[in-house]
């Protein structure tokens, strides 16, 4: 193997940008590794972890760009070199314009006084202070960085709460203000139903699931993770609940959380107690009984949440868009090869929907991200028995770009869970709207494809697509290459996981 | 107050990923990308000098103010 590198100091790419192009130049073929950067720590430790790294990378800074290849022979490391500057140099071009961009944010705010949001996707590191900056001149936030101190997120959203500006995340990778999809969220029409979520794949399901039920949204906020933890006490939960409880257009709102700590809860059932609208509640694994008893409405799932607050918002009953009998009747022709079932999950909402759904029916389930009664992974790279597997958790996720951004690890996944002569049925996601892949199910089927070739096996599969036929995907046309390539297609993870039960059951 | 916020234009600025802002401008969003970069090079000891200045400037322009 032969290494070849290029630094380019004082040049800046944000990370996403720099780990698509890595991971689409590995595919190549002959090349063994690549390494795309910033200089940062991490950066440094993957290299020497590699054993990549180089005397000439001492004395490098975050701001120095790296571009480290080891390939078969110097010729292709060369060559590799070349596509990922190629590549970069396309990216400078379509997001150029004529003007020079702004290097700071107050340059930017300079060049667009009445800016009223700031998207913050920096690394974690120094998001918090740009958040401050961006408070301090009464601008919204949107954080989507994530490593920012429960602290830090403390202390803005304490500024934020004083001045009644957002405070979105940190982590936090959906929302929908003003009619605005922020990052990754879906085209969802305009309505009387507010949003407030500390989870953003569960704001994405349930907002599009009230697309499709013919309703709309007037905000969808997203309060990131923590915000419902005793330390931030619900800080913007609270605030964004009490302004969509004051707004005119607002009539029915859904709450989406962990359930919250102890502490928080009994304000903030005091709280949405004075509220004269219909507050639809869906505490993930809480008890629904004991938030009925407060005098609220109960969803049992993200699917059942939109139903419901489209029956309070029109008045009229709406049902799921998959009938049961449906249902059944496409497991009834269902035969598993394998006894074992594998989640193969991009939305962390989801698969934890899905272990929950289950694991009463099925029993025992492993997870990297295990719910109550399911079971650590020993090895999250290696599965065994009925997995479900959260590939966006930062196992995966560390130094690579997400999986509805980049599917490389999860066609990786795809191939070795088919090869798996335990597997029957594996099930996943496809999320579409802004910020997310172009061609997710086309990228899935070619692993699929791949996976049944190599191994000559060919285990049930079944998928369901987050998002609406107004996302920039073509819903259609993502359902289309999934049917083709004899994927069973679900609108909802209920529907999907419901099916995925009547097989294994079936089966048994 | 953060009612008075809903139904108006969201205008953006973008600090980091730049697809956000292209996603954003294709939509029609008016938004500012920055060609972000870690303050003071990198260095945190420097960053951490220039955060205290930016914050006595600030303590000294409303001081001034509030005069």
């Amino acid at each position: 193997m032969v290494i070849s590198h290029l630094i380019k100091k004082q040049t800046y790419f944000d990370s996403v940008t720099l780990m698509l192009i890595g991971s689409q130049v590995k595919k190549l073929p002959g090349i063994d590794s690549t390494v795309v950067g910033m200089c940062t720590d991490y950066n440094i430790e993957s290299l020497k972890r590699l054993d990549m790294y180089q005397s000439s990378f001492d004395g490098l800074t975050p701001n120095d760009l790296i571009i480290c290849i080891k390939a078969a022979d110097k010729q292709t490391a060369d060559a590799g070199i070349a596509e990922v500057e190629k590549r970069l140099a396309s990216r400078k071009q379509t997001s150029g314009s004529a003007e020079l961009p702004p290097s700071s944010q107050e340059e930017a705010a300079s060049r667009l006084p009445e800016a009223n949001m700031v998207v913050i996707s920096v690394p974690g590191e120094y998001a918090a202070r740009e958040a401050e900056q961006a408070l301090n001149n009464g601008r919204h936030v949107m954080l989507f960085s994530d490593n920012v101190s429960i602290e830090e997120e403390l202390r803005l959203k304490t500024l934020g709460a004083s001045k009644e500006l957002l405070v979105m995340g940190p982590d936090c990778g959906t929302a929908i203000i003003n009619g605005t999809p922020l990052a990754f969220a879906n085209a969802v029409r305009s309505g009387d139903i507010g949003v407030v979520a500390a989870s953003g794949t569960g704001l994405q399901e349930v907002t599009s699931t009230i697309h499709r039920l013919g309703c709309g949204i007037t905000q969808a906020i997203g309060v990131g993770g923590r915000d419902l933890s005793e330390k931030i006490g619900g800080k913007m939960t609270l605030l964004a609940t009490r302004a969509l409880a004051e707004d005119p257009a607002t009539k029915v709102i859904v709450m989406l959380s962990k359930p919250p700590a102890e502490s928080v809860l009994k304000t903030l059932y005091a709280e949405l107690k004075n509220i004269d609208k219909k507050i639809v509640i869906y505490f993930i694994g809480a008890d629904p009984k004991a938030i009925e008893a407060q005098g609220f409405i109960a969803a049992s799932n993200l699917e059942d949440a939109a139903i419901k607050a489209c029956d309070l918002s029109t008045g009229k009953k709406h049902n799921s868009e998959t009938r049961e009998e449906q249902i059944i009747e496409a497991a009834s022709g269902s035969k598993m090869t394998g006894k074992h079932l594998r989640g193969l999950y991009s939305g962390g909402t989801l698969c934890d929907e899905a272990q929950r759904l289950l694991q009463p029916v099925i029993g025992e389930i492993s997870s990297n991200t295990p719910v109550k009664g399911c079971k650590e992974m020993p090895d999250v790279y290696k599965s065994s028995g009925h997995c479900i597997i959260d590939l966006g958790d930062d196992n995966f996720t560390r130094g690579k770009a997400h999986p509805m951004i980049d599917p490389a690890y999860r066609s990786e996944r795809m191939l070795q869970e088919i090869a798996d002569p335990e597997t029957g049925l594996i099930i996943f996601d496809v999320v579409l709207g802004y910020g997310s892949h172009l061609d997710m199910a086309g990228e899935m089927v070619a692993a699929v494809e791949e996976g049944r070739k190599k191994s000559g096996r060919n285990p049930l599969l079944a998928a369901c697509i987050c998002g609406t036929r107004e996302d920039p995907q073509n819903y259609a046309q993502q359902q289309k290459i999934l049917e083709d390539a004899g994927i069973k297609v679900f609108p909802t993870n209920v529907a999907m996981v419901s099916f995925a039960r009547h097989c294994l059951e079936r089966n048994k | 107050m953060l009612k008075d916020f809903f139904g108006k234009k969201v205008k953006v600025i973008n600090l980091g990923i730049a697809s956000f802002a292209e996603d954003l401008r294709k939509q029609g969003v008016e938004t500012v990308h920055t060609d972000w970069r870690p303050p003071a090079g990198g260095n945190k000891k420097i960053q951490a000098l220039l955060d205290k200045v930016a914050s006595w400037q600030s303590k000294v322009k409303s001081a001034k103010g509030a005069r």
